[in-house]
């Protein structure tokens, strides 16, 4: 890893077990939103097929997530159910958006693929692969300019590797010196490509210090080396010295819902699989006499219930009017686009 | 006759240029192992090989880049973008590559390859992936554009759009790729550059294309049991463009609708209604109503989706209002 800042600036991390139990309800909440999300395309209660679940990739989520504070900002892939939970994110309001109804995030136009609150300061879920990446150079532009140390974060998978745009983006966080990371989660798979089959440059942190920032790799099966590594590139950046880092980890079902992965081996399910973060995560509680068995256990109710309350909250809630239509084309205030059948209607009363 | 989908149509399609060519290959996101995002070169991979079906990264840009310079070096490609939403990403190699590179140098060299791609709602997509952005494309002088609406044309299409010296966008619609209808691919069929009259009426002439063919029709079926006759074309290609035939009908019928699921504002509708009206004024008896998408992104609500493009109630709202 390249450093700029002095050692002395990066903070230690936390690695006690009492943040492990605090990380786990994390990714649990992670795990059980995104099989809710799946259990509601199921129930055709989705807006559509195209939901992205991130399971097996919740230490990224949650080591990022739970280092964000108030005023940084962000944005993530197509992929981004876990993040934006682990940020904060009410699992109602999502999955309402999932289900592209009007109690959701978006008011029921954006959905899974295009889900953000400012609130939280997600600047955007996104459909285009690459396409929310250059946004964190100008929201770092304008984070630097407010000098309050705040940091702008990109999500993206291993796919939007061989995207053009990363690299500008990157040089100009470089160049500028701006207070922005650029995490890719590596699940290992671009859809139906494994990453052997789309780059022979694996090395994934060695193009960012290319261009002049920090790089590293972690794997995602320990939550707190994720946490502790981004911890210490997010103490950076704030200073001004852009990262980047990859999280190893696996996609553990198909791309979207109507993909069955038949591109993969069942046993390369069974490896990737194997590397469950929340599972380790578990074991490692169990295993140190943090916490007993039974009390993970009833947070996992708890957990399951607060989701299945979600998808009750989706189901029970309203389709957007028809009339919120032509609303946010434009800002409020200004004309909305004129509907096709009043200027026919207008054309044809001429008569 | 066989029965054949929309998207078998196009493999074969592709099967047959592939084998009577060994010029023609594939490249594109998840064209080979996956099939296609679509499941339209499923198979392909293994009849053809590595070499012939070339699985890229996710590069748009560099993929119809390539694309342009394997046509140049004498290849044929057919470069796929897995939606078309995703053609602003690689509009400067399209654009300013592909388009421009016969009239540039001077005619030296020309550019065939097809860009194959689909659009249109339908799934709850979203907003950045059921947009229908021909417009773009019929805009670009030296760019060529193909939308098939039937499993016939799928396939007669492509093959034509592979025969042609110039770069061709070749746009499916999404919500067809399960179309199942009767073909004899032997028939003969309407030319390159040539419309189809897909019904023949006195009291209205609407012209479509792509998936908006099919709610016209059921639409003037409908009209056609309350005793309106409408002629139905369905250009095929929107460059060239097939004037004559639209000039011919509707100076026969003397009103004319124009319906695509492009939005309105500046789109193909816009620019079918503004020919129609200059070259045909003397024989309309109506203004050239456009029935087109909204002026607005669309939502993932399925609902909104739905009210965002033309239903085929809509259009057979208006076209009778039109013949009132």
């Amino acid at each position: 890893m390249t450093r700029h800042a002095t050692d002395a600036a990066v903070a230690e991390p936390p690695r006690s077990n009492s943040d492990l139990f605090g990380l786990y309800r994390d990714m649990r909440r992670v795990r059980t939103f995104e099989e809710r999300v799946g259990e509601l395309f199921v129930r055709g209660q989705s807006a559509g097929s195209m939901l992205h679940l991130s399971i097996g990739e919740e230490s990224a989520a949650v080591g990022l997530g739970s280092l964000m504070r108030k005023g940084d900002t962000f944005t993530t892939h197509h992929r981004g159910h876990g993040i934006f939970l682990a940020r904060g994110a009410d699992p109602n309001r999502m999955m309402a958006e999932i289900a592209g109804k009007e109690t959701g995030y978006c008011s029921g136009k954006g959905g899974s693929m295009h889900i953000a609150d400012m609130g939280l300061g997600h600047l955007g879920a996104n459909a285009i692969v690459g396409g929310g990446i250059p946004a964190v150079v100008g929201a770092g532009l304008a984070s630097k300019r407010a000098g309050e140390g705040d940091v702008s974060i990109a999500f993206f998978g291993d796919g939007a590797m061989q995207q053009g745009i990363l690299y500008e983006s990157m040089n100009m966080a470089a160049l500028w010196d701006l207070p922005v990371l650029f995490v890719c989660i590596n699940n290992q798979y671009g859809m139906g490509t494994r990453i052997e089959q789309a780059t022979k440059g694996r090395a994934l942190h060695l193009r960012a210090q290319a261009l002049g920032l920090n790089g590293e790799t972690v794997d995602g099966l320990d939550v707190r080396d994720v946490r502790a590594t981004a911890q210490a590139l997010l103490d950076d950046a704030r200073l001004g010295h852009p990262g980047f880092l990859a999280v190893e980890c696996y996609r553990f079902f198909g791309h979207a819902r109507m993909d069955k992965s038949p591109y993969r081996a069942e046993q390369d399910e069974t490896e990737g699989r194997a590397k469950d973060p929340v599972r380790f995560a578990r074991d490692a509680l169990i295993g140190d006499g943090t916490a007993p068995e039974d009390t993970l256990d009833s947070l996992d109710k708890e957990i399951e219930a607060e989701m299945d309350g979600a998808i009750d909250f989706a189901i029970a809630a309203k389709q957007p009017p028809l009339s919120s239509m032509f609303r946010d084309v434009y800002a409020v205030g200004e004309a909305e686009p004129e509907p096709v059948r009043t200027r026919i209607d207008r054309i044809l009363a001429k008569d | 006759m066989t029965e054949m989908t929309y998207r078998d149509a196009l493999r074969q399609a592709l099967r047959d240029a592939m084998t009577e060519d060994d010029r023609v290959f594939v490249m594109g996101e998840e064209v080979g192992r996956y099939g296609g995002a679509y499941g339209v070169t499923k198979g392909l991979y293994e009849e053809f090989g590595a070499d012939r079906l070339l699985d890229t990264p996710i590069s748009e840009p560099a993929i119809v880049g390539a694309a342009v310079g394997a046509a140049m070096a004498g290849l044929i490609p057919v470069a796929e973008l897995m939606y078309v939403d995703f053609i602003g990403m690689t509009m400067d190699q399209l654009g300013n590559q592909a388009a421009k590179i016969r009239y540039m140098f001077g005619g030296q060299i020309g550019v065939p390859m097809v860009l194959r791609t689909q659009g249109g709602t339908g799934r709850s997509a979203g907003a950045q992936h059921s947009q229908s952005l021909e417009a773009y494309v019929m805009h670009t002088p030296g760019l060529r554009l193909a939308m098939p609406a039937t499993v016939a044309d799928a396939y007669h299409l492509l093959r034509g759009a592979l025969r042609q010296p110039d770069p061709v966008v070749f746009i499916e619609h999404k919500a067809l790729y399960t179309l199942k209808e009767e073909v004899d691919l032997s028939a003969p069929v309407p030319d390159w550059g040539k419309a189809a009259i897909r019904r023949q009426g006195d009291d209205l002439v609407i012209v479509t294309y792509s998936r908006q063919l099919h709610h016209v029709m059921k639409a003037a079926e409908e009209l056609s049991r309350e005793g309106f006759e409408v002629t139905v074309i369905d250009l095929r290609t929107l460059n060239p463009l097939d004037f004559d035939t639209i000039r011919t009908e509707v100076e026969r019928v003397g009103k004319a609708m124009v319906v695509s699921e492009g939005v309105m504002t500046a789109g193909v509708a816009a620019e079918l209604a503004a020919r129609i009206s200059e070259e045909c004024f003397d024989y309309l008896r109506e203004p050239v109503i456009r029935v087109a998408g909204e002026d607005i992104p669309i939502s993932v609500s399925v609902e909104l989706e739905t009210n965002s493009v033309p239903t085929p109630a809509f259009v057979r709202e208006i076209a009778e209002r039109v013949m009132a």
